[in-house]
């Protein structure tokens, strides 16, 4: 039935696809309720710097984004935690900062390539099987660190100072889900691209959240939402020839309106 | 009766200073002991100190110096953070869309104790059930706490914080924006904890009148410790002071 399976292509782009759908609202729930949204499109402009040092050194562009995204993560946190600079100055300085470096470098290398607009907006084509391995490795090391740390998670969330005071290690765990954040950015690049990652982890949350469920219900709502425009939108997009991660955000896009509609 | 020890120190606060900026101090050479059994209440006008003390008390600020004692221990090797409850100010602590039941929150209270990397057992999710029980909130158990009112939200922070099973439980402001009915029901609920439970308790409050009304001591700060007597004292000697409150 599904003759697109027969490109091995396609098959890499389904597997990391699915990945990248189930840890993407795992992290964007966390995220979206700390008001923290910002931060994942401030890490993908930071991973499009890692790309732009990876196209000019000539090595794997997605394992130098990977570790832009993580190393500028960690960064954040701790200027965010030092209170010399507010939040949103930080994540602000570290968007159009890593953009000038992004577009600094890729004009010391070739100038735009059909490679760099794959990154910017996501392309099934550009997944390689050792990029499916990556995915898959670290995707499970993400799913892995959530639920073992997921209640304190939830209580950090909820009510950041009372976690601290009985005895949570908040500062720890912060800047671990913070690292964790940039992961699953970076990991979601080749196929929603940079400028759709933070769409990918945003828009199945807050979709959820309109239902008014428990925490773990919204979750799986989000996730479902998540893996059905994942895969919606890898098959519209081959079927149509259109952009893989344009398709998937405005699929999101779609259930977010149909679940306003019928709540109304 | 209950046999309590009303001399054990549970909180001490020694010569502490305090101040955001060097030159300006929001707590100058504060000394306060809060004992088992005590209900003290902290009174003083916005501004004074309150909030920062008991921020000190909770190892949230660190003083410029001074010395803070939880049950016996310096605070900065103290580990026991079970013990303490803290039931921070309705306004600022609730998104009102976060998706969480009633219920879980109140089993949050049980996740320091069970420790990291650990899934809540069956008795903890008893232990939030009893602590709702005592607050009287049990048959909300099932509701967003976003769809509570104001009042039931603070009994259920009450229970998150008794779910810890706390020797004292810290209150900031905890009534500001609820109603007088609903106030009185949460001090007869705060009585109760103290007397039948006897649960030690500091209630940061800017209302004279409820603190003279229901604390069993009393201090009133303002950058320092005024006067640390009765209820009633504080009362008297407030108004022979600010004749205009």
């Amino acid at each position: 039935m599904f003759s697109l399976f027969h490109y091995a292509f396609i098959q890499h782009g389904f597997e990391a696809g699915l990945i990248i759908a189930i840890i993407a609202p795992l992290v964007g729930l966390f995220l979206v309720l700390r008001r923290y949204a910002l931060i994942a499109d401030t890490l993908a402009h930071v991973s499009l710097a890692g790309v732009a040092i990876g196209l000019l050194l000539k090595i794997d562009a997605f394992i130098t984004a990977i570790i832009a995204a993580v190393a500028s993560s960690v960064v954040i946190e701790r200027l965010r935690g030092s209170k010399r600079i507010s939040g949103e100055s930080a994540l602000a300085m570290f968007l159009s900062g890593s953009l000038a470096l992004a577009v600094v470098l890729i004009s010391l290398s070739k100038g735009f390539t059909v490679d760099l607009m794959s990154y910017l907006f996501g392309s099934i084509v550009t997944v390689k099987s050792s990029d499916v391995l990556t995915i898959a490795g670290l995707g499970i090391v993400v799913i892995a660190i959530i639920s073992l740390l997921y209640k304190e998670l939830v209580y950090i969330s909820f009510d950041e100072e009372s976690a601290k005071v009985s005895g949570i290690p908040t500062r720890a765990i912060n800047i671990l889900f913070i690292a964790l954040s940039a992961l699953t950015v970076a990991l979601a690049m080749p196929i929603v691209g940079i400028l759709l990652v933070s769409a990918l982890m945003v828009i199945p949350v807050v979709t959820a959240l309109q239902l008014r469920r428990g925490f773990g219900q919204t979750l799986l709502i989000a996730e479902c939402i998540s893996v059905g425009s994942v895969i919606g939108g890898l098959v519209l997009s081959f079927y149509l020839n259109t952009s893989t991660g344009g398709t998937i955000v405005l699929l999101t896009l779609f259930i977010f309106s149909l679940v306003m509609l019928f709540k109304e | 009766m209950h046999q309590v020890d009303h001399h054990q120190n549970i909180i001490e606060i020694d010569d502490v200073t305090f101040g955001f900026v060097p030159s300006e101090t929001v707590l100058d050479h504060v000394t306060l002991a809060v004992h088992r059994g005590d209900y003290l209440g902290i009174v003083g006008p916005n501004g004074g100190g309150k909030t920062t003390l008991i921020r000190c008390m909770l190892g949230l600020a660190k003083p410029q110096r001074g010395i803070i004692k939880l049950f016996g221990q310096d605070i900065s090797k103290f580990r026991n953070w079970q013990k303490i409850g803290y039931v921070p100010q309705k306004a600022t602590a609730i998104d009102q869309n976060f998706p969480v039941t009633v219920e879980h929150v109140v089993t949050m209270g049980t996740y320091a104790k069970r420790g990291l990397f650990r899934q809540t057992t069956y008795g903890d999710r008893k232990k939030a059930h009893e602590a709702l029980v005592h607050v009287d909130m049990q048959q909300f158990h099932k509701r967003l706490i976003g769809d509570l009112s104001g009042g039931q939200q603070q009994r259920v922070m009450i229970a998150r914080a008794l779910a810890s099973e706390p020797e004292v439980i810290i209150l900031d402001e905890p009534t500001v924006g609820v109603d007088a009915a609903t106030q009185k029901q949460f001090y007869d609920l705060l009585r109760k904890l103290n007397r039948e439970l006897d649960l030690t308790l500091v209630l940061v409050s800017h209302d004279l009148d409820i603190v003279a009304a229901e604390a069993t001591e009393a201090a009133y700060i303002n950058r320092t410790i005024s006067y640390y007597s009765t209820p009633a004292d504080v009362l008297k000697h407030h108004l022979s002071v600010h004749h205009h409150v």
